[in-house]
This record gives C-alpha cells, structure tokens and sequence, in this order.
C-alpha cells in the first residue's frame, strides 16, 4: 500500500465512531500492539525532546527503506507512535520527506499537532523527517 | 456567601461546553477564570476614558490616572499595606520576583553571600536567585521539604547565618497544595535582620493576607490567578527597601529629570514603575479584589476547604490513587498520580470529559524530583467548583483506570 492508501484506511478505522472516548480505545489498543524498541535503542539519543511523555523513535535505514521502532511512557502517545509507524515506516526516505500526513487532521487529531502541545505529535514527525533527510543525503554523499 | 449558582453566573465562561461536555474548570492554579464585573472594568476602560497615564492634560488621561490610581489603593488595601506608594505594578509574580532578585542584588549581595528558598518553589522562585547568584557569585541554599510535601523547618533554622543576605519562599506550593507556615519563617529571618520576600502567587486568592501583620519585607502575587487579568501584578516592598533599591528599568514616568550626564529618579512607586504601564490590567484587577472582598475572604476559604476535603475522600477511595502533598494545611489542589498510568494519558482523556487539570511538573522540577517522579496530576479547585465537578471527576478517574487496565 501507499504512504496515501494506509492513510485512508486509519481514516476509515477511526471514522467507526465520534466519541473521543472510543478513539483513545483505538489508539490504546494501537499502542499497547506497537512491536517493541530494541532495549539497547531505548536510549536518551533517541529521545525526541519537546513531549510532556517521553518518546524514543530509533531509525534502521538498510539502505532502500528506513524501518522505525518507538517507545512511549504514555501510552496515548505510543498509540500516536504506532499510527506514524503503520503509515512511514519501511519507506524509503524520499517516500517520508515527501509525506502529506493528511490522517493526522481527518482523525481529529490535529489539535495535538500545535507547536506547544505537550504530546510533541509535530516533533515526532518532525524528526521522522530529519532522519529521512539525513539518510537521503549521506546515500547521496556515496 | 451568595448561592453557588448565583456565583457561578458571574462567570460566563463556567456555563461553556467542551467536546459536547459541560466544561468543568480544574486548572485554576494555573489561571483563574474572570467575573463579569472584571470584563467590564477592562472594557470600560477602553469604551469610556482611555488615555495614558500620569501625562496628559487631557481629560481622558485624568479619569484613566485615577482609576489606575485607585486599583493601587484596592490593592493596598487588599494586602493591608501601610502606604500606598508600597505597592508598585508589575506584570506579574514573575515580573516582581525577578524585578526584586535583580535591584536586591545589585545593591546588597557580595561574593559569598547566601540566599535561602524552599524545594517548594515554583521556577519563578528559584531561576532569578540563581541568575543573580551566578552573577554576584553569591549561594543558593535550599530548605527541604518532607515525605507530607511541608517544609523542615528544623533545616530551615540550619541554614540561617551572617552570610544569609534574603529568604524568598512561597506562600503555598503550586504543585502540592502545602500551606507555608509564614509567620515561623519570617520571625525566624527577622530574629537575624534577615529580609523575607513572600511569593503569593498561589495564596492571595485562597484567603486573608495581611502584610503588616506578617511583617514580611516584600509580597507578590498575579493578577489572573486572583480572577483578574493576565499581564498584572503586584510587588509589595516596604518602603524601607524600596527607597533604597535602585530601579530594575529605565524609561518614561520612573524620572524626575533627565539630561545626557544624570538622571534623577521619581519619587515612590514611580520609580519602578517605567514605560506604560498595563494600566487597564490594573483595574481590572482591583475589580477582581473587590470581587473577591464582596463574596468574603474567610466565606471562601471556609468553601474551599469543604471542596478540598470532598474531594481527598472522593479520590482517597479510588484503588491505585495515590495523593502527593498530605499535609493537613492545604489550598484546594490535590496532585496525584494512578498506578501504572502516566499522567500525560490521565490528562489527554479527562480533558475529553470535559474536565481541564493541569498535567506535568507545574513548573516546580525539583519538588517533583523530591519525590522521584516526573510529574503529577493536578487539580487545583477554587470556590466557584462544586461537589458534582468533583464527582465527575472521580467517575472519570475510574473510567480511565478501566480503560487503561
């Protein structure tokens, strides 16, 4: 499936019901089945600054795609995690630089993506992107 | 005390929804919410008689001197200071703290001198001391506080010497809720002419101050948490000090002459009071004093101490609650955290109940490291919340351990 395709399918997941309630139920269960981080990986460099909850987000790029693991105290914030995961992860770098994340918004989740919100939805994506920059241009480099 | 629901009308923001949900207001240490009364002082202002203050020949900038002129009365009045040339506007407790830490230092602190706070403070409370310690290389110490979350007053005596030059501690813990025993401490410094500066910020709004009677050298607090508005304060100093501590800004009004080789200062509270001054904040806030004087002082902290004892109970009884902050002299704010759940999610869905608490370290790290956690959860009530809100809360709380489990 494409970056756009998996989008859809979350909207479509999420659209079962308005109730914020059966949402956080949604992203609960997401983050409680969101493989774990490799323990070594759980690391403060791998902390994304910026959250009230702690976030590690560990890169694994084979050369072709980056494969993401994370890890969250919170377990709201792991669900959001997870969904990020679901959509970029095994993507190549130019897949995830040019991502629009439009779900985000479609979920009702956008309000979390304010520069000051604590859960720190914008840094996370913010530094899925930095890594896929940063891959992008060292493979460019060889 | 008026009926509650009379009460609650004055606040039009209480009668909102959020996410379909009636809104119910737990944050107020973070801000409080404003009266009708407050909105139309400030509105009026803007509608009636601005003009800026203490300049013009106009009449606007007469009737708008005045007023500003009477919310510094109110609010002499409201901490019973003895004069009002005591009472200079800032923008805040923060403004205030750290207009005092500077001037204080620059005219009394010497390499090797020691200032005193408690583990209690808020950052406003700690981050000025620190940048004037590091620049007069002088020595932040610290009274601990014990497992209840109230100061060791034992270690506070320790602390004391000759190089003591200010104690500067909170008047109430902004994250635990503890009620400082004041009195204590300050008797305590004075018995080693030692000056106390007291922040507040959380204790105004919760029941009687009486700076006279406390005896305290200086007293600040915020507006907003007073249901006034944001950008306003108060630093209280007696004069004693405020004669002889050199201004923290320099600008317009704060002058009495001014040429390229000197300028000569204003007289009291001018001198410390240059630029603009938020005069519109100011009577908006000697509206809210006079807001909380006419539901009666001692009528609300009798409220509020029926709210925070409901809600221990209610909270006490959930399995996996645990409480931060059990001393028996508490404002109505309880910090806790559930077993297993960080704070961040308790928060993230309580807020979609409709219920607005304050998630994280509320701006005071170390008590929070005190503790060994990295956060709480905090609901922090005044008068105008109601038994049903916490009842509310309380279904909430166990709906979200249900959830999480």
């Amino acid at each position: 499936m494409t970056v756009d395709q998996v989008q859809e399918s979350i909207i479509e997941e999420f659209s079962v019901s308005d109730d914020w309630m059966d949402k956080y139920d949604v992203l609960i269960e997401m983050g409680k089945d969101l493989p774990a981080i490799d323990p070594r990986h759980k690391v403060k460099d791998h902390l994304i600054e910026g959250c009230q909850s702690k976030v590690w987000l560990y890169p694994d790029y084979d050369g072709s795609v980056i494969k993401f693991t994370a890890d969250s105290d919170a377990i709201i914030t792991k669900g959001i995690v997870a969904l990020l995961i679901r959509v970029l992860s095994g993507r190549t770098p130019e897949e995830i630089i040019n991502a629009d994340l439009f779900f985000i918004d479609r979920i009702g989740l956008r309000q979390n993506l304010s520069p000051t919100s604590s859960n720190g939805l914008l840094a996370m994506v913010r530094q899925m992107k930095l890594y896929a920059m940063a891959f992008k241009a060292r493979s460019g480099q060889l | 005390m008026k009926d509650i629901s009379e009460i609650r009308n004055d606040f039009p923001i209480l009668g909102r929804t959020v996410y379909d949900k009636p809104l119910i207001y737990f944050d107020n240490g973070a801000t409080t919410q404003k009266p009708v009364c407050v909105i139309d002082a400030v509105r009026e202002v803007y509608t009636s008689y601005n003009g800026n203050i203490h300049r013009g020949v106009h009449a606007m900038s007469d009737l708008t001197s005045e007023a500003f002129e009477n919310a510094r009365e109110k609010a002499r009045r409201f901490i019973n200071a003895e004069e009002k040339e005591e009472v200079i506007f800032t923008s805040g407790t923060t403004g205030s703290i750290n207009a005092v830490a500077f001037s204080f230092g620059e005219k009394y602190i010497h390499p090797g001198d020691e200032v005193v706070i408690s583990a209690l403070e808020h950052h406003a409370n700690i981050v000025p001391w620190q940048m004037m310690c590091s620049r007069k290389k002088a020595v932040l110490k610290v009274i601990p506080v014990n497992d209840h979350g109230e100061l060791i007053l034992e270690e506070y005596r320790n602390l004391l010497s000759g190089r003591t030059k200010i104690v500067a501690v909170t008047q109430v813990s902004n994250a635990l809720g503890t009620i400082v025993p004041l009195q204590k401490i300050i008797e305590e410094a004075h018995s080693l002419d030692i000056p106390v500066l007291v922040d507040g910020a959380q204790g105004i709004q919760h029941g009687e101050v009486d700076v006279t009677a406390l005896d305290c050298d200086f007293y600040v607090f915020s507006g907003h948490k007073i249901y006034g508005p944001t950008g306003i304060g108060v630093l209280y100093g007696k004069k004693k000090w405020l004669s002889t501590l050199p201004p923290w800004q320099g600008g317009g009004d704060m002058v009495e002459k001014v040429t390229f080789e000197e300028t000569t200062y204003n007289v009291l509270p001018f001198k410390f009071e240059a630029g603009t001054m938020n005069y519109a904040g100011a009577i908006g806030m000697g509206a809210a004093l006079d807001y909380v004087s006419s539901l009666g002082r001692n009528d609300i902290a009798q409220r509020e101490k029926m709210l925070l004892d409901y809600a221990t109970q209610r909270l006490t009884a959930i399995r996996g609650l645990k409480i931060y902050g059990t001393s028996q002299h508490k404002i109505p704010t309880i910090s806790f955290l559930l077993d297993g759940i960080h704070q961040y999610d308790t928060g993230m869905v309580l807020d979609k109940l409709g219920i607005a608490v304050r998630t994280g370290t509320h701006c005071a790290q170390p008590v929070m490291g005190r503790f060994g956690i990295d956060g709480t959860v905090r609901v922090s009530m005044c008068f105008y919340n109601t038994t049903e809100e916490i009842d509310a809360l309380g279904m909430g709380i166990e709906k979200i351990i249900r959830m999480f489990s």
